[in-house]
């Protein structure tokens, strides 16, 4: 317990290090780029311009409203994407400041994953226009995204905070993640309605993949204007911190022996 | 608050390193070793129950070859490495000064890695914009403030450096043989600076090869070999032992 609270306070000596850190990701992001944060915006539109193109044909009478659709697990997924492959290396990209000064080594995991949230706000604009394009209805619901985006970034952070540390004692993990994120990615219905999935892969889905719930929960208030069920969200909440547990515990567990790996 | 009679408490302590010559970085060289049952590593030890007790206000010079430990010793005192057995117990705050610049991102600009390195030093944005031009005119380089650190030259990041951890007083600091790359003229005003510290009551830890200028900074020294200490007390007597054993 002592050695908790020794933590917590810790990391409040900190927090401006954390705030540092996310400010320099996101400044170095759009350096020297003409549009700079303009992109955050342009990005998610363009690629789902491409992907209702290619797309809207396929699924055209299964889904109502495909763009809105696509932008709303477009847009989570892609957060969880960029969350987790920034945490991955954020330990061994640092290794020359780990080397050289004291500092909570989950504070770089930590600074990543929340710059990319800060980037995901910045594409809830994309996701603002296409509803108001799209012609979306405003409901009081909405109020209670933000709390779908804190689940997936407990998700994220926990399953970062994992990554980051097993990546320090093998270095495939990387290249192993982008695999599983392209496949995890097609198991996730993004583009496609769950319901054209086989029935044992259907539940498979709704069972394993914790992205899938916090997506459907978000399309529950967009496109139905509907409240997610308690349960929906008791599930979301206890995955994030399952993940978390997990990934505080073994980034601890190993943590003074990255210095000898980095 | 406890009176504690020592600042820096090393007890006993042993630094383990696996030497790097087997680096198992991928999960099937990894797996094909357990198998075979080689999972060894080539151990090293870089430090061999170190003893080292500092009374407060103290200036120890730490002298050795390339190689004895020196910088290993203070990493250990930092906290950035953690000892494979001993003890270390530190009873104040450490401005760390291993390899100036380390707090440094070199595509970030001066003015923006002022406040990066001082946030890494646990400072907040607002007590940094405070003595933002303390930093600057101490260093000497207002002129280049929002040229990328990635431009500067070694001996102009040692300045920055230099002048941002050391603009609080802190109770201990370490300085490890960063001055070496200014020039005469700064090396001669961080000198002066750290006297200043030590009369203030700081508590100062030195490395360098420059036998004349650990005289001058340090009352104590102590000398390392191979991770072993050879000797340690004044350091006039230990640096001319350490002189002579070439």
């Amino acid at each position: 317990m002592g050695k908790m609270i020794a933590r917590l306070n810790g990391f409040y000596c900190y927090r401006h290090l954390l705030k540092q850190l996310v400010q320099k990701d996101i400044k170095l992001k759009y350096r020297r780029s003409f549009l700079g944060y303009l992109w955050s915006i342009l990005n998610p539109l363009l690629t789902m311009a491409i992907m209702v193109a290619v797309f809207s044909n396929i699924f055209r009478g299964d889904i109502q409203n495909f763009p809105v659709y696509l932008i709303v697990g477009q847009t989570l997924f892609n957060f969880m994407v960029e969350a987790t492959n920034m945490a991955l290396g954020s330990i061994t990209e640092n290794a020359a400041l780990l080397k050289k000064t004291y500092v909570p080594k989950y504070i770089f995991t930590m600074a990543r994953v929340t710059s990319s949230l800060v980037n995901m706000i910045f594409s809830l604009g994309a996701m603002l226009f296409v509803f108001i394009v799209c012609g979306v209805n405003w409901n009081i619901f909405m109020l209670f995204i933000p709390v779908i985006i804190l689940q997936v970034y407990l998700f994220s952070l926990g399953l970062g905070l994992f990554l980051a540390q097993s990546t320090v004692f093998f270095r495939d993990i990387r290249h192993l993640y982008s695999a599983f994120t392209m496949a995890w990615m097609y198991l996730t219905p993004i583009f496609y309605p769950i319901t054209m999935l086989p029935d044992w892969l259907r539940t498979s889905v709704i069972m394993f993949n914790p992205m899938y719930g916090y997506i459907q929960q978000f399309r529950m208030i967009v496109m139905d204007g509907q409240m997610p069920g308690g349960k929906m969200i008791l599930i979301g909440f206890s995955v994030g911190l399952f993940w978390m547990l997990v990934g505080t515990w073994s980034f601890l567990k190993t943590q003074n022996k990255f210095i000898l790996y980095i | 608050m406890e009176n504690y009679e020592y600042i820096i408490e090393v007890t006993d302590a042993t630094v383990r390193f696996n030497m790097s010559t087997e680096r198992l970085d991928n999960l099937k060289e990894y797996f094909i070793k357990l198998m075979n049952g080689q999972l060894m590593f080539q151990e090293f030890l870089a430090l061999k129950q170190v003893d080292l007790k500092v009374k407060k206000g103290e200036a120890w010079g730490i002298i050795g070859t390339n190689g004895s430990g020196k910088s290993t010793l203070l990493k250990l005192i930092c906290g950035i490495l953690k000892p494979y057995k001993g003890n270390v117990a530190i009873r104040g705050t450490i401005a760390p000064l291993i390899e100036l610049g380390a707090g440094f991102d070199s595509e970030l600009t001066a003015r923006e890695n002022i406040f990066l390195n001082g946030a890494v030093l646990g400072h907040s944005e607002r007590f940094m914009k405070e003595k933002f031009d303390e930093i600057v005119d101490f260093a000497e380089l207002r002129d280049f403030l929002d040229m990328p650190i990635k431009n500067y030259s070694s001996g102009m990041a040692a300045r920055l450096g230099f002048s941002i951890a050391t603009v609080v007083q802190p109770d201990i600091l370490i300085v490890d043989e960063v001055l070496s790359v200014g020039d005469y003229a700064f090396q001669q005003k961080c000198e002066a600076r750290m006297h200043g510290m030590l009369e203030k009551g700081t508590t100062l830890l030195y490395v360098s090869h420059s036998i004349e200028s650990v005289r001058s900074l340090c009352n104590k020294a102590m000398w390392l070999d191979k991770g072993n200490v050879r000797m340690h007390g004044d350091v006039m007597e230990v640096s001319q032992k350490y002189m002579e054993s070439f």
